[in-house]
């Protein structure tokens, strides 16, 4: 949102009425999700905008982790999102709540986000808040076992640099309180499997520089894109994540885009992926391992030709291969370090109104 | 030199440096390539939430996405 604001040439406007409809797909790792999603935006008189999301992932897992100590099992996660926008001045304020459940996991959230622009609509400076808490569920248990709160802090600041360049740095801080772990994960001590412990409480802070040209001096009605994020947490895990992207129109009515994007993060602290000590935590939770990801992907819009002034409709399609390769994860079928690759697709139809 | 004198000296000075403030140096009518839909970080709320989540899902690291909102679900 900052980054669309900060383009505005005047006071900050409501954002633009719209609908999106998505079928989205993940396919790798023996995890399979797959759903529909729904978007529809609407301003009321110019002086609010209320937005309404619902998004559904029906998930078939037969991970590593479940086929090495537990059976493969099917559930469904639907998601709820709404939001409201105002403009005051040269301040766009949002409110949103949202609402994720799934069998045995709820999630609720309030988020309040500002954005403000400032140096003759060169500068967009943003703030914004969220507070969530989750009920834990597990199979089996009649009722909930646990709960988790969640405390998200963001900042960022939109900058216009030249009639070609932009650039955004943002910060958030996330802190974690409660059960931050799954019931169903094994630990391995000594080579046996025990319920993993993690700490209660977890605080994650990072920081993200993003930079756009308008390449059309060199390659006719292009973009590049740069990103890098680092974040660094309380248990010990700092992650590096570096996205290089290209945006081209082809003809009137193609527009392809491709990424490149790396992401490596080191472990917990308390991670082992077969601990040789008896310690107060302990988790072999790949997603605290220390790994690489590696991803490419390419996207194709098709804007439909010969609507009316203010109307527009694209159809785009998106696919992404991503390569995961852990450093500390042993797969237990074969002890060799472990490694997937997954397939990501996207078929959307966005209208504007 | 006496307080007054320095309040006054730091006053003049300040009063010059307005003179000398950064002005915006890009102005609205030269935004028109900025406002291009290949210039912006986002473009589609949807198909950006999928992928956030499936890096939240599997990557230790979160947040700082640029996007307002949260509350993933991700256990």
């Amino acid at each position: 949102m900052a980054g669309s604001a900060a383009t505005q040439a005047s006071a900050a406007t409501l954002p633009e009425d719209k609908a999106e409809a998505i079928y989205h797909i993940y396919d790798g790792g023996g995890v399979k999700a797959t759903g529909p999603a729904l978007l529809v935006r609407k301003s009321l008189a110019d002086r609010v905008s209320l937005s309404a999301q619902y998004y559904v992932d029906a998930v078939s897992n037969a991970s590593i982790d479940v086929v090495t100590t537990a059976s493969p099992f099917k559930e469904t996660r639907t998601a709820w999102d709404f939001s409201a926008d105002t403009v005051v001045r040269d301040t766009t304020l949002s409110l949103g709540i949202s609402r994720s459940s799934e069998p045995d996991y709820i999630a609720q959230a309030i988020s309040l986000d500002a954005a403000h622009e400032v140096f003759g609509g060169m500068s967009t400076v943003s703030m914004g808040f969220t507070r969530a808490r989750d009920q834990v569920g597990q199979k089996g248990v009649v009722g909930w076992i646990d709960t988790a709160s969640h405390w998200q802090y963001r900042a960022g600041l939109t900058q216009i640099l030249s009639p070609t360049w932009l650039m955004s740095a943002n910060f958030e801080a996330i802190s974690d309180s409660g059960y931050l772990g799954s019931p169903y994960r094994a630990a391995r001590v000594f080579g046996a499997a025990v319920p993993e412990r993690n700490p209660r409480t977890r605080t994650g802070r990072a920081v993200k520089l993003r930079s756009i040209n308008d390449t059309g001096a060199l390659v006719s009605r292009s973009s590049l894109r740069v990103e890098y994020r680092y974040y660094w947490d309380t248990w010990d895990i700092q992650a590096h994540t570096y996205e290089i992207g290209g945006a081209k129109y082809l003809g009137q009515s193609f527009l392809l885009d491709v990424s490149l994007r790396g992401y490596s993060q080191g472990k917990a602290l308390f991670y082992s992926d077969n601990a040789q000590s008896e310690t107060l935590y302990v988790s072999r939770n790949r997603q605290l391992s220390t790994f690489r990801s590696t991803s490419v992907s390419a996207k194709l819009s098709y804007t439909w030709p010969g609507l009316p002034a203010g109307y527009d409709l694209k159809v785009t399609g998106v696919y992404e291969l991503k390569q995961f390769r852990f450093s500390d994860f042993t797969d237990l079928r074969n002890n060799t370090p472990y490694s997937y690759n997954a397939n990501v697709v996207q078929l959307y139809v966005s209208a504007t109104f | 030199m006496s307080k007054s004198i320095q309040l006054l000296a730091l006053a003049a000075t300040l009063t010059l440096l307005q003179g000398c403030a950064i002005q915006p140096w890009v102005k609205p009518y030269e935004r028109e390539k900025l406002s291009d839909p290949i210039m912006q970080f986002s473009r589609a709320a949807l198909a950006d939430k999928h992928r956030e989540h499936i890096h939240n899902v599997r990557e230790g690291a979160r947040g700082a996405t640029g996007v307002q909102g949260g509350g993933c679900g991700c256990n």
